[in-house]
């Protein structure tokens, strides 16, 4: 069992999900399951997608997996330790739904945040945020805050500081939601490129069915109250060189999506197969 | 040209309309031979200011550093005391009755108290009497402050095993620091009114206070109005420059 460097302990799953529930009591309400029995794996630098009509208890399982909310039942665990050692141990990077940009700092700041609270020096952070602003393409805006920028750009700060310290994991919470469609897919080739490059997994939560094909090794359909896995399709439309802007014409593509959707509504879906948002 | 237009009709409307209301006051005391110890008119008011100048300058330099001791005092503790509180809830819970009994009396009241404690020669009673009255606004506002943290930013840090002094560095103090600045611009005020009234009661002599009450027993009505003036820029001192560090740190901050 060697430990090499890009990823933590090579046998372990990224991340392992067994049994999960999660309910939610409030005071003098119903209980809300949120999530039931969930199971899922994750391996080292795969790319799942979490796909499911609002309130089927995404986020919360992303939540579970980030160490920012405990299940009621089952474990969790991420390269094979807890989610609180994982945390701790700054194993994974997140972009929650929301920004969630401090408007005090500037977006160069922002982006250096988590660098600089893990005590990285000053020259390698300042090229290091250049790095991520050329990447999100926001170099002209290294010095605005973020209550000058689009609610788009600041989602785009906000990926850029999740991929700040170059994580094994990357949570991502509806990253590409308050995107333009142009913008949005420019992203995702990015993102597709950055997990060939820094072969992290990606736990990756979306309402857009072509999104989710598009991006996911497989995806994960998820059902509504009591939040279950529907069913687990696995996709991989090929490596990231060959999955560039004419995949989204391939018919391995349109039959991805089909899949997706037809898992998604429980019937079988007749025509039609471009994608649609199911919000 | 239209930012000059509605930078001077800022500032000279403003301008005009004290200058027509001192003309008419002026007016109205000579018209109606209104009685200097009723009402003095501005022109013998402003002669008493300039020709006593000097004394003006003395008495308020003697309130006005009881006054900024005061609001430093209390400022500290007040942010100091919030924090605690915000960290152990427990402090928080303790201390609701003391502030809501602080909040309620009357600080200058204690006057006489700490008078005698203090010695009545010591500028000591007044500088503690503006601290008090300082700390109950500040501690308010900046308890108020630290719990404006938005749940994702308290994550964020969260995620990133930030350690305590980390998180209040980077999200709680900037969350609070738009409240604490408005705590600070209240009790900016505060102290200057505490430190004079204070004087009312006892102690040396020499502050605006005591300067007010002794022209106006001897009377001379005038002089004690340049005294009042004296309080009034005093006041305004304090509050412009706390207004201006509100300004200064707030930059690049949404309002709340
Ligand atoms: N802190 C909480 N307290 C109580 N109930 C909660 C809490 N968080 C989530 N829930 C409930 O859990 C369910 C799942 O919420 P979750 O936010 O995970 O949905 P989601 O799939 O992310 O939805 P969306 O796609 O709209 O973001 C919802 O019914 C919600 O009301
Ligand atoms: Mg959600």
């Amino acid at each position: 069992m060697t430990r090499k460097d890009s990823l933590p302990v090579t046998d372990a799953h990224a991340v392992n999900v067994t049994g999960v529930s999660r309910i939610f009591s409030i005071k003098k309400k119903a209980a809300v399951t949120a999530l039931e029995s969930v199971d899922l794996t994750v391996a080292p630098g795969e790319f799942v997608s979490l796909i499911g009509p609002s309130g089927c208890g995404k986020s919360t399982l992303l939540r579970l997996i980030a160490d920012l909310d405990q299940p009621s039942a089952g474990t969790i665990e991420v390269f094979g330790k807890t989610a609180r050692k994982a945390r701790i141990d700054q194993d994974y990077g997140i972009a929650f739904q929301q920004a969630g940009l401090l408007p005090w700092r500037t977006v160069r700041a922002n982006i250096e945040l988590p660098l600089e609270l893990h005590k990285v020096g000053t020259a390698e952070r300042r090229s290091r945020s250049t790095e991520l602003l050329e990447l999100v393409g926001l170099v002209d805006f290294g010095d605005n805050y973020p209550d000058q920028l689009s609610g788009g750009m600041q989602q785009r700060v906000a990926i850029a500081r999740a991929l700040a310290e170059s994580p094994n994991l990357l949570l991502m919470d509806e990253p590409f939601g308050a995107l333009d469609e142009m913008t949005r897919e420019r992203m995702q080739n990015e993102l597709i490129r950055i997990c060939a490059d820094t072969r992290a997994a990606v736990v990756f939560v979306t309402h857009s069915i072509p999104e989710a094909v598009f991006l996911s090794d497989r995806v994960v359909v998820m059902s509504p109250r009591p939040g279950r896995i529907r069913s687990v399709l696995p996709i991989r439309l090929g490596g990231p060189d060959d999955r560039s802007e004419h995949i989204r014409e391939d018919t391995a593509f349109f039959d991805g999506v089909s899949a997706v959707r037809e898992s998604l509504h429980g019937t079988p879906d007749s025509g039609n197969a471009r994608g649609v948002d199911i919000r | 040209m239209r930012l000059h237009f509605i930078s001077a009709r800022m500032v000279v409307a403003p301008l005009l309309l004290g200058v027509a209301v001192l003309a008419l006051w002026q007016l109205a005391v000579v018209a109606l031979e209104i009685k200097p110890f009723v009402l003095p008119g501005p022109v013998a008011i402003a002669d008493q200011f300039f020709g006593n100048i000097d004394n003006v300058w003395t008495a308020s330099a003697v309130t006005g550093w009881n006054a900024l001791v005061g609001l430093v005092l209390g400022a500290v503790a007040g942010v100091l005391l919030a924090t605690l509180a915000a960290v152990w809830a427990v402090l928080d819970e303790l201390s609701v009755p003391i502030v809501a009994a602080l909040a309620v009396i009357p600080i200058v009241a204690l006057a006489p108290v700490l008078y005698t404690m203090y010695g009545a020669g010591a500028e000591t009673a007044r500088q503690i009497i503006a601290a008090i009255a300082v700390f109950i606004p500040v501690y308010l506002n900046s308890l108020r402050g630290f719990r404006q943290v938005r749940p994702v930013h308290r994550e964020l840090m969260h995620v990133y095993a930030a350690s305590g002094v980390q998180t209040a560095r980077n999200v709680t103090l900037p969350s609070a620091l738009p409240f604490i600045f408005t705590g600070l611009r209240i009790a900016s005020s505060l102290a200057v009114i505490s430190a004079l009234i204070a004087e009312y009661f006892g102690g040396p002599v020499g502050g605006l206070g005591k300067s007010i009450t002794s022209a106006a027993s001897s009377s001379n009505y005038s002089l004690a109005w340049a005294y009042v003036l004296g309080s009034i820029l005093v006041g305004l001192v304090f509050y412009l420059v706390t207004l201006g560090l509100e300004k200064l740190v707030s930059r690049h901050r949404p309002t709340p």
